[in-house]
């Protein structure tokens, strides 16, 4: 990647500095990749085995493992896009951010622990360890890659239109520069490499997130009622209060459960348990992450409020009409164009962290569930699963970026709420109800994940968010604008009324000897 | 480990008592968490003007709720893991001894 390339301003003319080449961003970008990328050759000298690229060794700590699964978490998009909803929609953003983060105490109560103890690099082991190995590779393989495929769309055409915007770079070059980075992350450093990208990138978020609400709150003399009074008096005391965001309760009901469930069903996110040490570490590494992503939440609705206040909403809508320049606008007006280069710089090495992460996983369920389970039949030679997880990672990184030009300008804002729901409703029930029921089985977890992913994909199509939204209709075939309470609800059913129906006794059986590795971590991966 | 030792274990009133703790902190916990963010959604749904309610000079309940549950599902967890270092895990390491 030359310097020229990076160059290329765009001929729109904005009111801001926004959408030229910021010569700190660029320093601070080039720094952030040669950094990282010095830590992938460092990681790949330590990535031989199976063990340490889909999981850094296990050695990972508690502590370091949080940060990262906060920087899984912590997207471009929640960044920019729940900081711009505060901005132009008030108190509404706070609603959706809130439904981001109680998932993770879910995770805690629920599947960190046995995912740990039973596991070895992806979900779908435990769903298959009591059960037969085939037929739920398939079935996991196939909800796991939706869930990453429509995350990543939705995360490559955001880093497109964002670097476009930040930085005036071409949308295609942004796509492929990114595609570029990440694949040699995962490609030559695994999860060692992954994981410490995230790190950094977690902590550059959490610092240029905090800095830029200090900054902005010094205006209001670090008070933050100051700050709500003047949201008040410009905007009315409504901006301050729940508005149209929540009509329709049943609509909020089933986006809340996606967000909420949908967070223990995500692949990349479940896999990060396994690159700890024990059971011990995966729960002190959920507090760590929810501690860090609720801070951050935190600090976005005050950016929203503070970029509210102080550059206006009128001046946010004009740039971009989702308001997702609020952040950056309100870095420039507090920090000036050094402190927005930073900021710029910050989210982009955001999209590479959270693509890096995708990716991996994704590679990891082609080798891993797939060709090692599926076409090998569980007998694999550690070079050959290896061989297959690297042309993996490179087949993802062209797809990424193909699906990133290939959906160019779309509305794509959905894919997101999809992955959500694909992840509550097939990923999700199935891994619940493998650690908690005896009696579920085969059958029973096949069927509740193709009812789960198909009800979920085809449930979107029919709803207003793609029928009215994005087609163009007057009026929509299902009534609610994300299917998940109907979704995961009957997912759950399919897959008891199934596992009912046909009980699988070897099944029953291994619940009882699964238990000593569940709750005792007896015999689990070290 | 014998086979009749597995079995043992998996009979024994300490390893029942152990994985019946586990699940009722869990899942008391799980709908704890489900019924505050539940609670919220169906509260914003049907009642925005009690959340309008002042708090303060400049507060209001819907801010203060808002960045309460925030705080809330931090704090849930952190209990979990209190409950699970000094409860769960000592429970774990009196079963294993036997087991070893």
């Amino acid at each position: 990647m030359s310097l020229n390339l990076l160059l290329q301003i765009s001929p729109e003319v904005t009111p801001s500095t926004l959408g030229t080449a910021n010569p700190v961003s660029i320093a601070i970008f080039f720094v952030f990749v040669a950094v990282t990328l010095y830590i992938t050759y460092w990681a790949a000298k330590k990535t031989k085995t199976g063990s340490e690229f889909y999981a850094a060794g296990r050695n990972i700590s508690g502590f370091q493992n949080g940060l990262a699964l906060a920087g899984d978490y912590m997207s471009a998009a929640s960044f920019l896009g729940i900081a711009g909803m505060v901005a132009t929609m008030g108190y509404d953003g706070l609603i959706y951010s809130i439904g981001f983060l109680v998932g993770w105490p879910l995770i805690m109560f629920l599947v960190a622990e046995p995912l740990r103890n039973l596991g070895k690099y992806t979900f779908a082991d435990v769903v298959a360890f009591r059960l037969k190995q085939r037929p739920i590779r398939i079935a996991a393989a196939a909800g796991s890659l939706m869930t990453i495929s429509f995350y990543l769309i939705a995360q490559m055409v955001g880093a497109g239109s964002l670097i476009k915007t930040l930085f005036g770079l071409d949308y295609e070059i942004a796509v492929i520069v990114v595609g570029i980075v990440m694949t040699s992350y995962v490609l030559f450093g695994g999860m060692l490499a992954t994981t410490w990208v995230q790190i950094i990138k977690a902590v550059l978020l959490l610092s240029g997130a905090t800095i830029l609400v200090l900054l902005a709150m010094a205006k209001f003399n670090f008070s933050p009622g100051e700050l709500f009074q003047s949201v008040k008096s410009q905007y009315g005391e409504n901006m301050l209060a729940p508005g149209g965001f929540i009509t329709n309760p049943f609509d909020a009901l089933s986006l809340g459960l996606a967000l909420m469930l949908g967070t223990a069903g995500l692949p990349h996110i479940l896999m990060r348990f396994y690159t700890v040490p024990d059971d011990k570490a995966a729960r002190k590494s959920v507090f760590v992450a929810t501690g860090f992503i609720g801070y951050f939440y935190v600090l976005t609705f005050f950016i929203g409020f503070a970029a509210l206040a102080l550059v206006g909403k009128d001046a946010i809508l004009s740039l971009d009409k989702g308001g997702n320049m609020a952040a950056l606008l309100l870095a420039e007006n507090t920090g000036g164009s050094a402190f927005l280069g930073f900021i710029a710089s910050v989210a982009f090495a955001t999209i590479l962290a959270v693509v890096a992460g995708l990716t991996l996983s994704g590679a990891s369920t082609i080798s891993h569930d797939l060709y090692v389970h599926v076409v090998k039949r569980g007998v694999s030679d550690e070079k050959g699963e290896m061989k297959v997880a690297k042309r993996a990672t490179i087949f993802l990184g062209v797809l990424a970026v193909a699906l990133g030009l290939m959906f160019k300008g779309q509305n794509v804002a959905f894919m997101v709420g999809l992955a959500f729901s694909i992840a509550a409703s097939a990923n999700f029930p199935a891994l619940l109800m493998s650690i908690i029921w005896k009696g579920f089985t085969t059958k029973g977890a096949v069927w509740c994940m193709i009812t789960g992913a198909s009800l979920a994909l085809i449930l979107i199509v029919l709803s207003p968010t793609v029928m009215v939204d994005i087609m163009g209709n007057s009026e929509a075939i299902f009534p609610l604008k994300n299917p998940t309470i109907v979704s995961m609800t009957l997912a759950f059913v399919v897959g008891i009324v199934v596992s009912l129906l046909q009980p699988e006794k070897e099944a029953a059986d291994l619940f009882e000897s699964e238990k000593l590795r569940t709750y005792l971590g007896h015999g689990s991966e070290k | 480990m014998s086979k009749t030792n597995t079995h043992e274990i998996l009979q024994s009133a300490a390893f029942k008592k152990l994985v019946k703790n586990r699940w009722n902190v869990s899942l008391s916990f799980t709908f704890i968490m489900l019924f505050v963010y539940i609670g919220f959604l169906l509260f914003v749904a049907y009642d925005k003007e009690t959340l309008k309610m002042p708090i303060g000079d400049s507060l209001n309940l819907a801010i203060v709720v808002g960045l309460g549950i925030i705080l809330f599902s931090w704090l849930i967890t952190g209990v979990y893991v209190y409950w699970a270092n000094n409860y769960y895990d000592e429970a774990v390491k009196e079963i294993k001894k036997e087991l070893i």
